[in-house]
């Protein structure tokens, strides 16, 4: 069954990584050194990484309300 | 669980270095390394990973305010994050640092070394106990202002640490927003 939520990054991401250790998955990852990423097929929206993200940008939406969430790299 | 690298215990590196700094100040010298690598990284290949894997502090703070609790954990204000502030303490930050470089500066060009380590750019504490006497004066008043910045950068960390999330001091480290203006410069805007 597909997960229902996924995590959406926030325009001012900071690009520490944070996330990026505590997703149990490995779904996201830093680009370029840019910004975080996460990869909408692995990701559960189980929440781990919007807790720790210091710059609190991470939120945990529905997936319905992102259009090809399940294509597309979020 | 991620298997723990060696890289992971780096904040041992960082706490090392205040203590030392502490019994001899000539051993600040050895933060520049937490300068040029960042640096360097993100000039070469545009990437954080000094951000990501090797920042002892950040990994300190992760320790202190996670592990040990001493983080209230809460959300930090949204201007923290945003580019204006990061942007701007940047600038007050390198100002700051010039203005150490120029003191030191002074000290070469034959003024008296100031024994001082200045906490938040404005507290003096007399630093005389430590024997500089081994190396030129300018050497010295480098390290006196190099510690200082390293010492205050630590203790903003520790405190918005306390207020906020762990590593909220990521959210506006000057090396951060350094590095990641180097990578937007390197591969356009964003994707």
């Amino acid at each position: 069954m597909a997960a229902k939520k996924i995590a959406i990054i926030g325009k001012q991401c900071v690009a520490c990584g944070r996330c990026v250790r505590e997703c149990p998955l490995g779904a996201l990852s830093i680009y370029k050194g840019l910004r975080a990423r996460v990869e909408a097929q692995r990701c559960v929206g189980c929440g781990k990484c919007e807790k720790v993200c210091p710059a609190a940008i991470i939120e945990i939406k529905e997936r319905q309300v992102i259009p090809n969430a399940e294509k597309a790299l979020v | 669980m991620q298997k723990k690298r060696w890289y992971d215990y780096l904040w041992i590196w960082s706490s090392v270095y205040l203590i030392l700094g502490f019994f001899n100040i000539l051993f600040a010298w050895l933060g520049l390394i937490c300068f040029i690598l960042p640096l360097m990284i993100s000039i070469v290949w545009g990437n954080k990973a000094y951000c990501n894997h090797y920042c002892g502090r950040g990994q300190l703070f992760e320790l202190l305010g996670g592990r040990l609790g001493l983080s209230r954990n809460r959300k930090p204000p949204k201007f923290l994050s945003s580019p204006w502030f990061r942007y701007g303490f940047l600038t007050f930050f390198m100002t700051m640092f010039g203005l150490m470089l120029y003191n030191t500066w002074l000290v070469v060009s034959g003024a008296p070394l100031r024994e001082v380590v200045t906490l938040l750019w404005v507290f003096k504490l007399p630093w005389n106990w430590t024997n500089t006497a081994a190396v030129a004066p300018g050497v010295a008043q480098f390290a006196f202002g190099f510690y200082s910045v390293m010492v205050t950068s630590t203790i903003l960390g520790l405190i918005t640490m306390v207020l906020f999330r762990p590593r909220s001091w990521c959210t506006y480290c000057p090396m951060g927003t350094m590095t990641q203006g180097i990578c937007h410069l390197k591969h356009g805007k964003d994707d």
